[in-house]
């Protein structure tokens, strides 16, 4: 500190108010205080600000170490005050303040060879503290691709389609991600996880949103063999983006058993620890998928919950030790929060279905097909009425499956549903995510049903997962949503389809949207795991299962 | 034995008639589990289960079954890891004992939160005869309020007019109007307030046939509809229409042991949905009706 004072007092021409900020800097870090993020925001700001202001009498130099500065502060933790920590901070101060008062005498490469010193003590400092789960000291602090942080301030980047700076940003850190994933020794053979592009004219109120071809995907520009994304991802990336694994649950238990793959083929490399070298392991990956097609909210959870049991593995557990217990905690998830929940919610619906019911069912639900079923081997009487609509028509799979058992269906489109609805005693409707409001996230059109049952006094039943429920909140359904291949809207009667050439159209945009919210008004009743609750409920489960964590 | 607990409740429902019958359960629960021989703590366990079973079958109101099942979890919430079963036992019985304490005190506490939401000259309609009710309106006349009061007569067994025998020892201005007469009468009052025999999950409740009819008028005509309850009224069910409510609770007792086509029958309590309810007074505060689901989770998780 006396530096500091020393070098005001001096009355060189610094300006001051550098100082003092560079001060507020040292002071945050030697007292051991976490610069909050909108903190860390500012201070660069301010000091982006003061690099403009400085262009003209200072020289290169002092901008490197400003730069140098920036980086310093943000991936280091000051949470724990260990003196390693405080070791690192004081040689910089000392250094910059030394370096500041004799500025014009040391030349650049002597600042190089300075500040590559600097680095170095600083990553021995960070490997040498025991906590699991830290970011590495190359990488920045980024936005994780997931949008369920709890507190979202802006949008997350690969949502900000329309903005080209956010898809520079988006760019850049998919090849920094399988770059690091590369390690040294290989060659950089360019970019391996490909920025994948737009398709077609985008409806303006969803520009903000991807919208692209299943004829052109991800997979195609991927060298064979893939160096940096494993076989199997690379499947399952293919997969989600033909439309080959479709469905919530579906697209989870495909995507965890493709985790155990990876988890089994990995080996540590000789100086990493397992429980952080995994993690940073999968995230080309999860990137990778996102890109094939965005992830969905019990995606989302099913990838936290793998990353915290991976960060948890304890540094002395052997590796072979160390991936049998990450096996076993995919297994039990898988039991425990798909299986088993669709099991106990088919005995809280079972109570709900008595003799005569005629139930109204949209699309294809696993766990709605499943309580049907049992429902029916309990020897219930009731009917179903399957809605479908275009362009996915999967309401046919529901039937395919509910005919088989001997339940008896009738079909119709969503366009006969006011039509149909007096005869209807009950609708179930499946869900792909429950959000922290209360809204319901489910397919497009499952809005629809709700409000014209309610208009007709029907009671509407969702039934959801526990894993589904997320922290997000929306009210509508523009802010977040996917937008699915335009030219699945076109259709091909007696031979000629009118829409083949849209593309030639300019004013005309083909909108395929895939998911709704619906308000918790026309919910009656959510059925879960934890028994049966009222839409308006949902925070007080999230909150009763953070607990539980 | 069988006979011994039934013989109790019915003596605590003539002793003090002013009792709820809940508590009436539970202090019959509570020498039950006294006077209990049984070796094993699971056994003592069934035979609670099969005691609150036959009260309900004495007494099929909703209040019973929810007390009793609060209560046997309440006296096994504790850590029952005693070597000494006579040692868990008592540990039971003092649990039991505390639990009957608070519930007797729910009803003041009830009343002490409601009566500052009747303001002076108010017009109040209710219905049936409710003992929290009736210690509302208690706390508020004794507040020096003024205010009338209107009572449906409440058919088939006329409880309105026992009500308005009570309000009329209080000296509480009060008259009597026909159950059809609701829709009449609606736009004089300013707030309706009602008992329940049940809270159920999504807010709603259960009570006396008519209260549905009251909630869908005073919605109409946007007058507040009030419920006062205990909070061991609060039941884990969740009714999502006239229909779904169990049969066990829709007829009395002695109806469902006797009679075989139920259908004939006139069912004595109907559903009001959380809807068409402004707030809900328990003895755990002022709560709207989808903060009863948050306290159910919280009283049975």
């Amino acid at each position: 500190m006396a530096d500091s004072d020393g070098r005001q007092v001096d009355g060189v021409n610094h300006a001051t108010d550098k100082d003092v900020k560079l001060q507020e800097i040292a002071l945050a870090k030697n007292e051991g205080k976490e610069l909050t993020k909108e903190e860390k925001q500012r201070l660069r700001k301010e000091k982006k600000q003061h690099k403009k202001n400085k262009k003209d009498d200072k020289g290169p130099p002092e901008k490197e170490k400003e730069k140098e500065k920036a980086s310093v502060p943000a991936p280091s933790k000051p949470a724990t005050q260990s003196p390693a920590h405080k070791a690192a901070p004081a040689p910089v101060h000392a250094s910059e303040s030394a370096a500041a008062a004799e500025k014009p005498a040391k030349s650049k490469a002597e600042l190089r060879a300075e500040r590559r010193a600097r680095q170095d003590s600083e990553r021995t400092s960070k490997q040498g503290k025991k906590e699991g789960g830290q970011q590495s000291a190359s990488s920045k602090p980024k936005a994780t691709p997931n949008e369920l942080q709890p507190v979202v301030k802006r949008l997350p980047e690969h949502v900000q389609v329309d903005d080209p700076a956010a898809l520079k940003k988006l760019a850049k850190k998919l090849e920094r991600q399988q770059k690091s994933g590369q390690g040294c020794g290989l060659n950089k053979t360019g970019v391996e996880v490909p920025l994948r592009s737009d398709y077609g004219y985008k409806v303006s109120l969803f520009s903000h949103l991807h919208q692209y071809s299943r004829k052109s995907p991800p997979t195609l520009q991927i060298s064979i063999p893939a160096t940096v994304i494993h076989p199997s991802i690379v499947r399952l990336g293919l997969q989600y983006s033909q439309g080959i694994i479709a469905g919530s649950n579906a697209r989870s238990v495909a995507l965890l058993h493709t985790f155990k793959q990876v988890i089994q083929d990995y080996s540590t490399p000789p100086n990493e620890e397992l429980s952080r070298d995994l993690v940073n392991k999968l995230s080309p990956y999860i990137s990778f998928l996102s890109q094939c097609r965005p992830l969905s909210a019990s995606m989302g959870n099913a990838i936290k919950y793998i990353k915290k049991e991976i960060s948890n593995i304890p540094s002395q557990c052997k590796e072979e030790e160390a991936k049998g217990k990450l096996q076993a905690c995919i297994d039990s998830y898988i039991n425990e929060k798909i299986i088993l929940a669709s099991e106990a919610i088919s005995k809280y619906a079972i109570e709900k279905i008595s003799d005569g019911d005629v139930i109204l069912v949209y699309g294809c639900s696993s766990l709605v097909n499943h309580i049907l079923c049992k429902a029916f081997e309990k020897q219930r009487k009731f009917r179903v009425i399957v809605v479908d609509s275009r362009p996915r028509l999967e309401g046919r799979e529901a039937l395919r499956r509910l005919v088989k058992k001997g339940i008896r269906c009738t079909y119709v489109l969503i366009s006969a549903l006011s039509y149909i609805l007096p005869e209807v005693s009950k609708v179930f409707l499946g869900a792909h995510a429950l959000l922290a409001n209360g809204y319901v996230m489910s397919r497009v059109g499952t809005s629809q049903i709700a409000l014209v049952a309610k208009a007709y006094n029907v009671p509407v039943l969702v039934c959801c997962e526990t894993y589904k429920f997320c922290e997000r909140v929306q009210t509508d359904s523009f802010v977040s949503n996917e937008l699915d291949d335009p030219d699945d809207l076109i259709v091909t009667r007696n031979g000629k389809s009118h829409l083949e050439n849209w593309q030639t159209v300019k004013s005309l945009g083909l909108l395929n949207l895939v998911y709704d919210v619906t308000p918790p008004d026309f919910v009656d009743l959510v059925i879960t795991d934890l028994g049966m609750i009222p839409c308006t409920s949902v925070p007080v489960v999230l909150r009763v299962k953070n607990v539980d964590q | 034995k069988d006979n011994t607990l039934v013989e109790y409740f019915r003596a605590q429902i003539r002793g003090d008639p002013d009792v709820a019958s809940a508590v009436a359960a539970i202090r019959s629960l509570l020498e039950f589990l006294r006077r209990d021989q049984s070796e094993t703590i699971l056994g003592l366990r069934e035979n609670m289960t099969q005691a609150i079973r036959r009260l309900e079958e004495t007494d099929s109101s909703v209040a019973v079954s929810s007390g009793g099942e609060l209560f046997l979890r309440f006296i096994s919430l504790t850590s029952l890891e005693h070597p000494d079963l006579s040692q868990c036992k008592n540990v039971m019985i003092e649990r039991g004992e505390l639990f009957l304490k608070k519930i007797s005190l729910s009803r003041g506490k009830v009343g002490k939160l409601c009566h500052t939401f009747i303001k002076d000259g108010a017009k109040i309609l209710t219905h049936s005869s409710s003992r929290v009710v009736l210690k509302v309106l208690e706390n508020a006349a004794a507040d020096n309020k003024r205010f009338t009061v209107y009572v449906t007569e409440s058919q088939p067994d006329s409880a309105g007019k026992r009500m308005a025998q009570k309000l009329r020892k209080l000296n509480i201005p009060v008259m009597v109007v026909l159950d059809a007469a609701v829709g009449y009468i609606m736009e004089k009052v300013d707030l309706v307030i009602v008992g329940a025999e049940g809270v159920v999950e999504s807010g709603g409740v259960i009570n006396k046939i008519g209260t549905y009819q009251m909630a869908v008028c005073s919605k109409a005509h946007n007058k507040p509809f009030y419920v006062v309850a205990e909070s061991f009224k609060f039941v884990r069910l969740y009714p999502l229409n006239q229909q779904d409510v169990p049969d066990r609770f829709k007829y009395t007792a002695d109806i469902l042991k006797t009679v075989k086509d139920l259908n004939q029958e006139h069912p004595m309590i109907d559903y009001t949905p959380p809807s068409l309810i402004t707030l809900l007074f328990t003895d755990l505060g002022v709560l709207t009706p989808s903060a009863v689901s948050d306290e159910l989770i919280k009283l049975y998780l």
